[in-house]
């Protein structure tokens, strides 16, 4: 007995000991493979970070100088010669603001370079004097020291952008206006201030005096006329397939159909915007009501697919006990399956909105693209968004617009990264434990 | 009063309920889910204040019955019930009968405790707000507490009535939502193995509950297991296959089976 079970018992163990063996050079496969999958997955991490940081800095870097402006203290005389107190708004402000400069530098005489010296004044320095006599016209008679933006090239030239040392054909700025701006800073006339223009003025030819103020209101507007259309519909569509409608063939097209409206490219919805609303309805060109209108196609599938992934969330037991203590189907969506799908479905909401808000192509198609300088007043003005004016901005020769476009990239971004944090922090907030 | 009165003597002696006519009444009810069928002729009456409880092995179609009586099944798409069912000598199933009216009458309590996720008061009050129970606010809070007590719950969270219903444990979560259910005055109850997410003291809790509402209420609960049927109910009704098998007095039941698959199931050969 003992001779036939000890070699059984034997091979048993031998097997033990193999399959032990086994699994332990199977192990170190699998403890290799772990690392390596780590390994890439921390690689792939870090990549996309260096490239997050990569962007960053590009655009902190060239934004950083469009925050600042060369400006020019000038003392100036109010001549009542020169304003006529009747006629305050028609007087020749550029003139006013050109002989107190002129003065600075008696040596100037032909009129090339007293072309070139009044050239490095801003035009914003006649229109600040201006403004400054028609929101007081009492200064008129008097002596006034005011701070008058510096052209743009001589801005750049103040913040190393134009070298003194380079090719004088190679740059926009002379060797003499070089000479003078020195002699500007050595009277300490040269003031470097925050550049508030950039977020209050609208669009411009001039660099320096342009602004992303009148994009920021068009995409306000822009926006509010997206929201207030794609979300209720986006929420009632979301509704009515998820708890409402019959689950059949109509439903399955409606359905499939919504997610390949969600990767239409968006220049599409533009054409379409185009088509319908402006050459068949007639609406205005330009106008941020149809912006909005043709974002909030574009935003739908994401509010309705975001929506439908929030109420499928819920869970059915909350269905079946407001519905076992006799609510009505409409009770129990809205009493009790919508309130907990909110945060989601905000969550999808925003970022949706955040696509929208940095959607260029099809705005480009409904006109949004003009040059426009007055600050938008209403959904019908004319008006442009940030991304359109940075689109623009990045299209300009002038050396100031490049820190510009960057600026306006940054401003763009923090609204973004605004309105993701917003979403995290919801979804963060109101994640439920059933 | 004088109705509880003639019930509890009736429930003394069980020979006498023939006499009394039935709260509800199935007859020939089929249910299909699609092309399956889960229920076959199912006949049964449940009587007024009395505990019938539904036994049987798994997927045998105790919760499709229980559905069937409070019309859950209309939720799902695919569920086609055939038949009558008749409450008070209402066919519920009739046209002009509405579901909302029908489940303020027949309350339900699951098998996972389901609090809504908002305060205890909130979950309680419910019901009645959605059906007008309570003309204000003090007869609101009058119903909260008076379904709370019967619930056995009251002392527990008297004091904590604004916290989220879903705070609580386990047993008391189940008892909220037997609260819940009782808020709204039904005459049936369903419960669908109200116990099986509970421990023993819970579950000890709960059962005693439920021999007290016997007295207002009239209850239908699932269960499987066999002691809790024994412990609470006063009919019993054996379900496998999607056939009802036999029903009865929940002592006879037990003790002298008519069919030998009730034998079975009972002693533990099939489930
Ligand atoms: N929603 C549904 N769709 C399709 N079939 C279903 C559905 N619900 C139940 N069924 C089927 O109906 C039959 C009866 O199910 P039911 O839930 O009534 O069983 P049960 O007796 O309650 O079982 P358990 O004790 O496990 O809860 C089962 O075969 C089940 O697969
Ligand atoms: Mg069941």
């Amino acid at each position: 007995m003992t001779s036939e079970t000890l070699p059984d018992s034997g091979t048993i163990r031998d097997r033990n000991s193999d399959k032990s063996a086994l699994v332990k050079a199977g192990l170190k496969r699998r403890y290799a493979a772990e690392r390596r999958f780590r390994a890439y997955g921390v690689a792939g991490i870090l990549f996309g970070l260096g490239c997050i940081l990569l962007l960053f800095y590009t655009i902190g870097s060239n934004a950083i100088p469009a925050f600042t402006q060369t400006m020019l203290r000038l003392d100036i005389t109010l001549d009542p010669q020169d304003i006529d107190p009747d006629a305050i708004s028609t007087a020749n402000y550029r003139k006013i603001v050109r002989q107190p400069v002129r003065a600075l530098f008696p040596e100037v005489t032909s009129r090339r370079d007293k072309r070139a010296l009044a050239a490095m004044l801003s035009p914003g320095a006649a229109y600040a004097v201006r403004q400054m006599v028609i929101d007081d016209p009492s200064l008129i008679g008097k002596r006034i020291s005011i701070l008058v933006p510096l052209s743009d090239d001589i801005d750049q030239l103040n913040k190393g952008a134009i070298k003194a040392s380079s090719d004088e054909t190679e740059r926009r700025v002379s060797n003499k206006q070089i000479a003078w701006f020195e002699r500007l800073q050595d009277f300490g006339l040269v003031e470097t201030v925050f550049n508030t223009t950039l977020f209050t003025a609208g669009d411009s030819r001039e660099p320096e005096l342009a602004g992303i103020w009148g994009a920021v209101v068009g995409s306000f507007f822009t926006m509010i006329v997206t929201l207030a259309l794609a979300f209720p519909i986006g929420v009632a569509s979301a509704v009515y397939l998820e708890e409402f409608a019959p689950k059949n063939k109509w439903t399955q097209v409606i359905e499939v159909n919504i997610n390949n409206l969600a990767a239409v490219p968006s220049i599409v919805f533009g054409l379409l915007g185009l088509a319908v609303y402006i050459n068949f309805f007639g609406l205005p060109r330009s106008a941020p009501l149809v912006g909005g209108m043709v974002l909030a196609l574009m935003t739908l599938p994401t509010i309705i697919i975001a929506g439908r992934a929030a109420l499928k969330a819920v869970p059915p037991s909350i269905r079946d006990a407001a519905r076992g203590l006799g609510a009505s189907p409409l009770q129990v969506t809205t009493h009790h399956v919508l309130p907990l799908a909110m945060p989601g479905i905000l969550t999808g909401t925003i970022i949706g909105m955040a696509q929208a808000l940095g959607e260029t192509a099809p705005l480009l198609m409904i006109g949004m693209v003009a040059f426009i300088v007055d600050i938008p007043g209403g959904v019908t003005d004319p008006a442009t968004v940030m991304p359109v004016q940075i689109y623009l901005w990045s299209d300009a020769p002038e050396r100031a617009f490049v820190e510009r476009t960057s600026a306006a990239i940054a401003v763009l971004l923090g609204f973004l990264i605004l309105m993701n944090t917003l979403a995290v922090f919801l979804r963060k907030k109101f994640e439920r434990k059933w | 009063m004088q109705a509880a009165n003639t019930v509890l003597i009736e429930e003394a002696e069980p020979a006498t309920h023939t006499n009394a006519p039935p709260k509800v009444s199935a007859r020939d009810v089929c249910v299909y889910y699609g092309d399956k069928q889960a229920l076959f002729d199912v006949d049964l009456d449940i009587h007024a204040h009395q505990v019938t409880a539904l036994i049987g092995p798994s997927g045998c179609g105790k919760s499709t019955f229980l559905r069937c009586l409070n019309r859950m099944n209309d939720t799902i798409d695919i569920c086609r019930v055939e038949g009558r069912i008749v409450i008070d000598d209402e066919d519920i199933y009739a046209r002009h009968v509405d579901v909302v009216h029908l489940r303020a009458r027949v309350g339900m309590v699951f098998q996972k405790p389901n609090p809504f996720p908002k305060s205890i008061y909130d979950n309680v009050a419910y019901g009645p707000r959605i059906h007008g129970l309570a003309s204000g606010k003090d007869e609101l809070d009058d119903i909260v507490e008076t379904s709370l007590r019967r619930a056995g719950l009251w002392d527990e969270v008297k004091d904590r009535a604004a916290e989220p219903g879903t705070g609580l444990s386990g047993g008391q979560q189940q008892r909220l939502c037997i609260a819940r259910a009782i808020a709204v005055q039904p005459e049936v109850i369903l419960m669908d193995e109200p116990c099986s997410a509970l421990d023993p003291i819970a579950t000890a809790r709960i059962e005693e509950l439920i021999d007290e509402l016997r007295e207002q209420f009239t209850i239908v609960i699932v269960t499987h297991s066999m002691q809790q049927a024994a412990r609470v109910s006063q009919k019993t009704a054996f379900f496998h296959l999607g056939v009802l098998v036999e029903e009865g007095d929940t002592e006879q039941i037990f003790t002298t089976p008519k069919d030998d698959r009730t034998q079975a199931y009972i002693t533990g050969r099939i489930g």
